[in-house]
């Protein structure tokens, strides 16, 4: 057995999987507040990629600046699509708001493949990449930088919902919307607000996924593998959504390996997260950290 | 009362044999049979790009009807109808080629084949609902397209599978012209059987479960039953579509049956109207036409110097993708009962003219 493959896969699989677990968080953050599934999350990470590779790119920006612009650029992108498209689909059925954001999710596909071309476009160097080892195994600083970059997200999270204003309202909304509203919070602000910031954190993502593997249509396959994160994590959990993140992750890296070494079926790893989403979904629907729905008549 | 040609103010019904036909009046139902007969007479008036757009609207409008009643009647949503179809679409050519089961019959046996698959795909159905059942779903569609990439036996692996020309009493039905009359045929025979399912007692069953399924489960209908059966009957009709369509191209590739594919079928009832057997039949033909239009509206376009550039040439096929997401959020926002609500109003509009308010 080639442990040292193994250990690298799982590394690569821990950090992937924060990846993931910071789109599942921004996933969750858009479920709990607004009750929207959305199955755009994926097209938020490649706009907010592709948006900043334009800011560097075309008009030559530094990248500090670039990434403050595609910040507010996300910002008030998550405001107006929640405005224009979300908000009269409020009280309508579940299909209905399910299909508002997967039409959403193939016209944003189309139209940056439209815009920026189907090809893998590569970030201008931003930090030196050079491999580091740390315990014997080689490791690229991107990756570090990565892992850096989603434990702050998650920090600036826990912050934002335990002490901040806006996040005690999002939390407060996400519990029970009338009596939020009865308490002068308003729940308009409080459901752009969380697409908003959604859209930022992810596009955050997209960047850095960016910056270490190129930016392609194929950054929104994250989209998808966000859902068998945030079903064994739990729907409304933020917690769920950290840990169903880097349990995907290294279970993707552990079928890559499995796959590699001893099955050779090819391609393992990309399906292994669904068959463990049905297995989920049977035995457990509520995921690890999730609410069980309990109904009465 | 037997029969009106037009159905007078107030509610006439006295049995419920009335209350349950399928159609209102017997000027419908001729309207119906015309339109049957009109559409058989159209291949000899009009040219071939036009019979072959009929072809696919009648395969995709079959599977479309499959996903209407797991989705529009039942209320159980599917992100993997295009699994479905794809597996029907395999699995006759498979039959057909594999033990010599003539295709007129290799097409059914696919559709039962597929309803076996889908029962198993909706197991979880059993246990999950909304949501969660659209997640199941989504995990069985790259279950599925994984399958098909990989089950060399069955599909051909990445090479395809090669699927026979039907075959009609020794009369081998190539072009495009005796096509369209299997097509229509299938077609006919679908969306009768469709209609009448929807009047018995288990497909009302399915509208009880959709419409509250806790007191469905207290009228006596059995919950799990009627979940699982809508998603045989659906994947049924998933794989009668999909059988035509490999037999149609005569060849099957493991690469057509994609997610946007089933975002597509979604797109179809959701346009048409989510509920209605005729609306899954005109979501389909909107579905067909958008990007055709969309074709020739860029074609006319040409005039103007923007729309030679090759940004739009070249982009055509990113902006009919853009044109379904759009279509699909447009319906939702502005019309989200479907162009058969649409219909309806149109119609109750000149019916009470110039009285209709």
């Amino acid at each position: 057995m080639n442990f040292e493959l193994l250990f690298q896969l799982l590394l690569n699989g821990l950090i992937v999987g924060m990846l993931y677990g910071v789109v599942a968080m921004c996933f969750v953050l858009i479920y709990k507040s607004t009750q929207v599934v959305n199955f755009a999350q994926g097209e938020f990470l490649l706009i907010g990629a592709w948006v900043c590779y334009a800011f560097l790119v075309e008009f030559q920006m530094p990248f500090w600046l670039g990434f403050i612009f595609t910040l507010l650029f996300m910002l008030a992108f998550g405001v107006i699509l929640q405005l224009v498209v979300l908000r009269p689909m409020i009280g309508e059925p579940i299909i209905s708001v399910i299909m508002v954001t997967i039409g959403l999710s193939i016209f944003f596909q189309s139209a940056t493949k439209w815009i920026f071309g189907a090809t893998t476009a590569t970030y201008p160097q931003v930090f030196e990449t050079r491999a580091i080892s740390i315990g014997g195994m080689q490791i690229e600083t991107a990756y570090i930088m990565s892992l850096g970059i989603s434990l702050v997200i998650m920090v600036a999270f826990y912050w934002f919902f335990k002490y901040s204003k806006l996040g005690l309202a999002m939390r407060a909304t996400a519990f029970d919307q009338q009596v939020a509203q009865s308490l002068g919070i308003s729940v308009k602000t409080v459901f752009a607000m969380s697409w908003a910031i959604s859209a930022m954190v992810s596009g955050v993502a997209g960047i850095v996924i960016g910056m270490v593997n190129g930016v392609s249509s194929g950054l929104s396959v994250i989209g998808i593998k966000v859902f068998p994160a945030v079903i064994l994590g739990g729907l409304d959990s933020i917690i769920g959504a950290i840990v169903g993140g880097v349990i995907i992750g290294l279970l993707e890296n552990g079928a890559e390996f499995v796959d590699g070494q001893y099955l050779h079926w090819g391609n393992l790893f990309s399906i292994a997260p669904f068959y463990v989403l049905i297995v989920i979904l049977c035995i457990k629907p509520y995921g690890l950290f999730g609410t069980k729905d309990i109904e009465r008549i | 009362m037997a029969g009106f040609s037009m159905r007078p103010c107030g509610d006439f019904r006295t049995s419920y044999r009335q209350d349950t036909r399928i159609f209102d009046t017997t000027f419908v139902r001729y309207a119906a049979v015309c339109g049957v007969v009109a559409t058989a007479l159209m291949p000899f008036v009009l040219d071939g790009y036009y019979v072959n757009l009929f072809i696919q609207i009648s395969y995709f409008a079959i599977a479309a009807l499959g996903l209407n009643i797991l989705v529009g009647f039942t209320g159980q949503i599917s992100l993997g109808h295009a699994a479905f179809f794809g597996f029907g679409a395999f699995a006759s050519a498979w039959i057909n080629t594999h033990t010599g089961i003539p295709v007129l019959l290799s097409i059914p046996l696919a559709g039962l084949l597929t309803a076996a698959v889908g029962l198993l795909f909706g197991l979880p159905a059993a246990r999950i609902k909304g949501l969660y059942l659209a997640i199941a779903t989504l995990a069985a569609q790259f279950i599925l397209e994984d399958f098909f990439a990989r089950a060399d036996w069955f599909t051909g692996g990445s090479s395809g599978a090669a699927a026979n020309p039907i075959n009609v009493f020794g009369y081998e039905v190539l072009d495009d012209f005796s096509f369209f009359y299997v097509c229509l045929f299938f077609l006919v025979i679908m969306y009768v059987l469709g209609s009448n399912l929807m009047r018995s007692r288990d497909g009302r069953a399915f509208v009880a479960v959709r419409d509250h399924y806790l007191s469905a489960e207290i009228m006596g209908i059995n919950l799990t039953k009627y979940r699982l059966l809508s998603f045989a009957v659906s994947s049924f009709y998933a794989g009668i579509g999909g059988a035509i369509y490999g037999h149609y191209l005569g060849y099957v590739s493991a690469e057509g049956f994609t997610i946007l594919l089933s975002i597509q079928f979604l797109g179809m009832i959701i346009i048409g109207g989510l509920g209605s057997v005729k609306g899954a039949l005109m979501g389909t033909v909107f579905m067909v036409l958008l990007p055709e239009v969309m074709e020739t509206g860029v074609s006319a376009l040409s005039v103007f110097d923007w729309a030679n550039s090759t940004a739009v040439t070249d982009g055509l096929a990113y902006i009919k993708e853009m044109a379904i997401g759009l279509a699909i959020i447009l319906f939702l926002i502005f019309e989200p009962d479907g162009l058969s609500h649409r219909w309806q109003q149109i119609r109750a509009y000149w019916k009470l003219y110039p009285f209709s308010y």
